[in-house]
């Protein structure tokens, strides 16, 4: 239906546009801002001042460093493995868990449920954590550390059995007459049935141990269990980019520093914003599940 | 018995008497206590696949999240590593007096509030805002690109973030470029205690604004068009259609994430802190939560302490969520639970 619009709702309209234009640029400017940084030359982006709306100069050698830097390396491996790892452990629990809660003949389902909302709202605080899995469990210096205590996610746990909930109960009902067991029923039909709110939880948690840094920091001592986060907050924030620019004469040093920093930035970034585009739909399509039954 | 006269029974059992009203032999009604675990056992023996798929998430969340809560009772006493939970010696209140009448109660206290007011006061309707002028878009193109882009920050990692944020804010950064374009002075903004709350607040609403958009988008889609229709026959204006139509629309799902929101003031998120703040800025930045890991982890060792500090981080916490799910109740018909 098309209705003529006011004046007055023509200028609202362009001024939307505006507002939206706007946002676009002060969202993409700072990661255009770093992009040309870190392909920059060191010595020309020092002196230089004011926005950078194209690199200054063009240099990828800050990109060799950090690609050759150990550290970097070791943090990518570490990240990967626990990603893989924390990500297939994570959706075992979770979905064992939203099957049994979402099955109404299971007498404790709404008692157990109830205690693991309670938890999303009271906690006992992270110094009593910290000890039980730090000298309790003895799992400090450990990759499990950072993966077994965040196994299951009580929000995830909610969207997915409230997803295996809508699977039709006449469907199960069935295969159980025809003698299938539980643990058949699970595998064989609700996951299968269950594909896209299973690639969300993937998502979901993969982002989280990609992005996650602070459990690295109670429990990991050794540098070559670092994951890349940690690695990547010693270069950004407590500026060491020492390892990278030994070898620099003193004064370049600072300088090569800098668009090392920046150049660290992308490379831990463009592997999340490369893949991105492909999977912002099914982000969405969680955060609506989660918002349908809350 | 064999495994299958085993089932049989079980199923006999499980088929002729009413779950809700357990009987004995003799075809009594058992005392309801006993008759809730008669009913359990009934009840596991037709599903045991179902209670042992069950007891591995069970043993997670009472290893991981209700063992701290035991271990929590440590706030009540002198915890050392060797004399255990159980063996330390009980003081009673002794670590809540200290910390409200230490110097830094007053201090955490408010910048936790301060930073999680800002945060509600500008980080709360800005989504809202914006949802409701994309909706108002009318190139469906545009509107798309809109979100896609708006939604990218929210997938960088919180370090590269704060990594980002550093920089830009140090001596000759980009914030300091914009600055003195306008005609300010060039300084370290992260080592002056006056700016923390404002790079706080505005970095985490560059972060989650597009993100934050979702869910009051999805809320959106649910309004009926019929109404939009109505309205224009009727001879709404557009701002009247989003004041009378729209906002309704959406007000519930408003008024869940305010309570949610009001349920966290208390618990303001302390890695991207950890990550901004330096000793200077410490007046401002603070919070409870990072004085908790400082004086309990990363500078000391102070256990007992900082756990009655965290639990009452968490027991206001709870109190507030309690609270706003209550009032909202009594206000609207919305509700948590």
């Amino acid at each position: 239906m098309q209705i003529k619009r006011t004046a007055g709702e023509k200028l609202f309209d362009g001024f939307n546009v505006l507002v939206m234009v706007l946002l676009i640029v002060v969202t993409l400017y700072p990661l255009w801002h770093v992009l040309n940084a870190s392909l920059s030359d060191s010595s020309r982006l020092m002196a230089h001042s004011g926005l950078l709306l194209w690199p200054d100069g063009f240099n990828i050698d800050s990109y060799k460093l950090v690609l050759s830097n150990p550290s970097i390396l070791s943090g990518y491996r570490n990240t990967i493995l626990i990603v893989v790892l924390g990500t297939a452990l994570n959706l075992l629990f979770t979905i064992l868990g939203a099957y049994t809660l979402s099955r109404k003949t299971f007498m404790l389902r709404n008692p157990i449920m109830l205690a693991i909302v309670f938890t999303m709202f009271f906690n006992g605080g992270i110094i009593p954590s910290y000890l039980l899995i730090n000298n309790t469990l003895h799992m400090g210096n450990n990759l499990l550390a950072l993966i077994v205590p965040g196994l299951v996610s009580s929000y995830n746990l909610i969207i997915m059995r409230t997803a295996f909930q809508e699977i039709s109960e006449s469907l199960l009902e069935s295969a159980r007459i025809d003698g299938a067991g539980e643990m058949r029923i699970l595998w064989r039909i609700v996951v299968p049935l269950s594909m896209p709110v299973i690639a969300v939880m993937i998502l979901f948690y993969g982002v989280a141990h990609w992005n996650s840094w602070f459990g690295a920091i109670l429990y990991i001592r050794d540098r070559d269990l670092y994951p890349l986060q940690l690695v990547l907050r010693e270069i950004l924030i407590q500026n060491s980019t020492d390892s990278m620019t030994t070898g620099a004469a003193m004064g370049d040093r600072e300088a090569i520093g800098e668009s090392v920093k920046y150049a660290t930035v992308m490379v831990a970034t463009l592997p999340i914003l490369f893949i991105y585009p492909f999977l912002q739909k099914y982000f969405v399509k969680g955060v609506m599940i989660g918002a349908i039954k809350e | 018995m064999s495994g299958g006269a085993r089932k049989l029974r079980a199923a006999r059992e499980g088929g002729q008497q009413a779950p809700y009203a357990p009987r004995d032999l003799h075809g009594r009604g058992t005392d309801k206590k006993e008759g809730w675990f008669a009913r359990l056992w009934l009840n596991y023996k037709k599903n045991k696949a179902i209670y042992w798929m069950a007891l591995p998430v069970v043993l997670y969340f009472l290893v991981f999240k209700y063992m701290p809560m035991y271990g929590a009772i440590i706030a009540f006493k002198d915890y050392t590593v060797g004399k255990g939970i159980w063996g330390s010696e009980w003081v009673g209140l002794q670590h809540f007096r200290d910390f409200f009448e230490s110097y830094y109660f007053w201090r955490i206290l408010k910048n936790t509030l301060l930073l999680s007011f800002y945060q509600l006061l500008f980080g709360f309707p800005a989504p809202i805002l914006l949802a409701l002028l994309l909706n108002e878009l009318r190139h469906e193109l545009f509107k798309r690109t809109v979100q896609t882009v708006s939604y990218i920050p929210h997938f960088i990692s919180i370090v590269v973030i704060c990594g980002m944020v550093v920089d830009f804010s140090a001596r000759g950064g980009l914030f300091n470029t914009i600055i003195t374009f306008f005609g300010g002075q060039d300084s370290a903004l992260l080592s002056d205690p006056s700016n923390f709350r404002t790079i706080y607040t505005a970095s985490s609403i560059w972060q989650e604004l597009g993100f934050s958009t979702i869910i009051y988008l999805a809320a959106l889609s649910g309004i009926n068009p019929e109404l939009y229709d109505a309205s224009r026959v009727d001879g709404a204006s557009r701002l009247r259609q989003v004041w009378h139509i729209t906002l309704p629309g959406i007000m519930p799902m408003i008024v869940i994430l305010l309570i949610l929101r009001i349920g966290g003031l208390m618990e303001i998120g302390f890695e991207k802190i950890i990550l901004l703040y330096n000793p200077n800025v410490y007046d401002t930045a603070d919070v409870i939560s990072t004085f908790v890991y400082r004086k309990g982890i990363s500078e000391g060792s102070e256990f007992s302490y900082t756990t009655a500090v965290g639990l009452f981080q968490s027991v206001v916490n709870f109190i507030l969520l309690l609270g706003a799910n209550r009032l909202s109740k009594a206000l609207s018909d919305n509700k948590l639970f």
